[in-house]
């Protein structure tokens, strides 16, 4: 889809990714899980009040109902299972999306979706007036599969079937049709739009254990339908017709690939609000590491997804304390560096 | 000169057999020669009509009803006083910027499509938009509310953000794919910034930034229309003095140069003349989402051509940008919606709609 580089015969001559083998990516593979445990126990013992590793371990264990046990039990833990979740989630979807799609630009705003999350949250609080977390989370799940149904069905309506091209337009054109009521809806009610400045960012924190167990179900199934794809989208990459020829089940990869997205979008979207950057910048990033087989970009990018949202999340945290940033504000911060550094080291394939 | 052009039709006027596209070629003395599709003019001449028409509508409709007889006969400069004021003076203004912004919209959404190569490229992948709306809150907040401040507020954030996003993707020339991830980056730090403001400043201020990031012709005033009528003349003659080349470079990078175009040199006027197109109407209305993006894929529905093309993209541009501004006035009046909030209702229900046409061939 792309413009070529300027060297194309040096740059034939270089690997898809920058492991070559599968024994390198297992290898790469192991140190992100490493690296995902670490920023797991950093999430725990990190905050306005750093609590020491002992500590944590004795919350667990020898429960004491001290200060310091209480707030590791009630918010901490909390804080980090929903960013671990809600960041598989969130990275998982924008590949399922990238692959579907082939596009690199896509993401769930492309496919409407937090388009969809946001006008059903605006009915919901400024219309019925709900404010509180349980009762409009399902609204944003609610909203994220209206969304999904409307672009697929949109999508696939004409004789060409749901090509990439229609479903991204698809996507875009029902998503702006629902920014503009959902906008209207927020410029017309001020106490709805002062709520939802809020939501809009996105946040782990101020989150009860409930929340992560109530869409951890909807995530678990998605990872595993997104998984049961991977290998058609991997025929699907060569174009429509060759996928065809090759014997793959494109509409059984399509339908499977924007059930899982729905899944795991409308989850993480419920629990934590629309946090966008993750799932556009792991799967490029991931991409490079590991070369063009999405079931090892799928792996590679539920595992290094939560690294980035819990590790914006810890750094929230530090930046100004006591005060913090919310996690959606600083994931672009810290991701979109590294998404600069990649692009500028080596001359990447383009989807 | 048109004494001397000689036009040819080519191919069959309405065999069985395809021939390809019906096309009128224009000879003037070499090397000078232009080529239109018949079913492009076509479609150019009817959105065109179709936008002046909506204009004569939005001059006449409002608090004073015009009939359209009158409003012609105040444009020509007869009537009475009262209609000539309110026709003339008031609605014009607004009429023209709608029809200026929306053309430079337009044009500037059919540069970034076939430079990218992307039907989602658009003036946001460079982080004009996003630049553009950080500058207005910073203006906002430090110097005032003003039409000029906020302007150009938007001018110098969304051109640094362009330069930004232009210098970081700069390896041995600007890669289109390395250029979309940057872009990607820097206006999600961008975003981030103006999450973080709309949530730290207070409600009056956040709902006032909110607003002008949907874009509005609310305020728009005689005085302003002149300097982006000059603007955008200027840009739309640049981007005729160099020619074919958009088409060409939007084969692909090797076909282009093959066929002889300097690529980097081609690549950065054109980023230059959509960034300033961008600018323009940013800078007059606010970033009024959508009409880029969505208007060179309709009108390249419409025409049914290979490639996003870029007159029939600003004809559609403006004939969305007028319609959605005249339905923000009357639709529900007397509140008045930004411009922004009809062009993406509007456009999104028009863009179903085409999606969801059976279409005779297989779908785009």
């Amino acid at each position: 889809m792309v413009l070529s580089d300027r060297r194309p015969i040096a740059r034939a001559e270089r690997p898809a990714g920058i492991v070559a083998g599968n024994a390198g990516r297992g290898a790469w593979l192991l140190a992100c899980v490493a690296a995902l445990a670490v920023t797991c126990v950093l999430s725990i013992v990190i905050g306005t009040r750093n609590i020491p590793l002992g500590t944590v371990w004795d919350a667990f264990l020898h429960f004491a109902n001290t200060d310091d046990h209480a707030i590791v039990r009630e918010l901490r833990v909390p804080r980090t299972a929903l960013g671990l979740l809600a960041g598989a989630a969130l990275g998982l979807s924008g590949a399922v999306i990238q692959a579907v799609t082939r596009n690199p630009l896509a993401d769930t705003q492309i496919l409407g979706m937090n388009a969809g999350a946001a006008l059903f949250v605006v009915f919901a609080i400024g219309v019925l007036g709900l404010t509180s977390i349980w009762s409009y989370m399902w609204f944003a799940f609610a909203g994220v599969a209206f969304a999904t149904v409307l672009v697929y069905a949109l999508g696939s309506a004409g004789r060409g079937g749901a090509t990439p091209l229609r479903l991204t337009l698809a996507g875009v054109a029902l998503g702006a049709v629902m920014d503009g009521a959902s906008a209207g809806v927020r410029l017309l009610k001020p106490r709805a739009f002062d709520y939802l400045r809020f939501w809009d960012v996105g946040t782990l924190g101020g989150r009860p254990l409930s929340i992560a167990g109530a869409v951890a179900p909807f995530i678990g199934v998605g990872l595993v339908l997104a998984f049961a794809a991977a290998r058609s989208l991997n025929a699907l990459a060569l174009g429509d017709d060759l996928a065809r020829s090759l014997g793959a089940g494109i509409t059984r990869a399509r339908v499977l690939s924007v059930v899982s997205v729905m899944l795991l979008t409308g989850a993480a979207t419920a629990a934590v609000g629309p946090i966008g950057f993750v799932g556009l910048m792991v799967p490029h990033a991931v991409r490079w590491i590991v070369g063009p087989d999405q079931r090892w970009i799928f792996a590679f990018t539920v595992i290094c997804a939560p690294i980035l949202l819990l590790g914006a999340d810890i750094v929230g945290r530090v930046l100004i304390r006591p005060a913090e940033l919310q996690a959606g504000i600083v994931t672009a911060f810290m991701g979109a560096p590294v998404l600069i550094w990649l692009i500028r080291r080596r001359s990447v394939k383009a989807l | 000169m048109s004494g001397r052009a000689k036009s040819l039709l080519r191919g069959p006027a309405g065999g069985r057999l395809g021939f390809g596209r019906r096309v009128v070629v224009v000879r003037f003395p070499y090397p000078l020669s232009l080529r239109f599709g018949v079913r492009t003019l076509t479609i150019c001449g009817v959105l065109g009509l179709a936008a002046l028409a909506v204009a004569v509508l939005g001059l006449g409709t409002g608090e004073f009803e015009v009939p359209p007889a009158d409003v012609i006969q105040a444009l020509a400069g007869q009537g009475s006083g009262a209609t000539r004021l309110v026709v003339m003076e008031w609605r014009l203004p607004r009429v023209l910027m709608a029809l200026l912004i929306g053309g430079a919209l337009g044009l500037s959404g059919a540069i970034f499509q076939s430079l990218l190569r992307n039907p989602l490229g658009s003036p946001d992948v460079i982080g004009f938009n996003m630049g553009a709306y950080t500058g207005v809150l910073v203006t906002m907040l430090l110097v005032g509310r003003g039409y000029y401040e906020t302007a150009a507020g938007a001018l110098i954030g969304g051109l640094l953000a362009a330069a930004v996003v232009y210098l970081l993707a700069y390896k041995q020339g600007v890669h289109g794919f390395r250029l979309i991830i940057v872009g990607i980056a820097i206006s999600a730090v961008l975003g981030s910034v103006n999450q973080w403001f709309i949530i730290k400043v207070k409600l009056q201020l956040a709902v006032a930034a909110a607003i002008w990031g949907q874009g509005s012709l609310n305020t728009v005033k005689w005085e302003q229309v002149p300097p982006v009528a000059v603007a955008v003349a200027l840009l739309t003659g640049c981007l005729l003095a160099l020619g074919p080349r958009l088409s060409l470079l939007a084969m692909g990078e090797e076909s282009a140069a093959a066929l002889g175009v300097i690529t980097e040199r081609s690549r950065l006027l054109y980023l230059l003349i959509g960034v300033a197109l961008t600018a323009v109407a940013t800078a007059a209305a606010g970033p009024v989402s959508f009409v880029a993006l969505a208007a060179p894929q309709l009108a390249r529905l419409l025409t049914r051509t290979a490639g996003v093309a870029l007159a029939p993209s600003a004809a559609m541009g403006a004939l969305l940008m007028m319609t959605s501004d005249w339905l923000g006035q009357r639709a529900f009046a007397p509140t008045q919606l930004p411009v922004g909030v009809v062009t993406v209702s509007l456009g999104g229900l028009y863009f179903v709609w085409l999606l969801s046409r059976p279409l005779r061939r297989a779908g785009p």
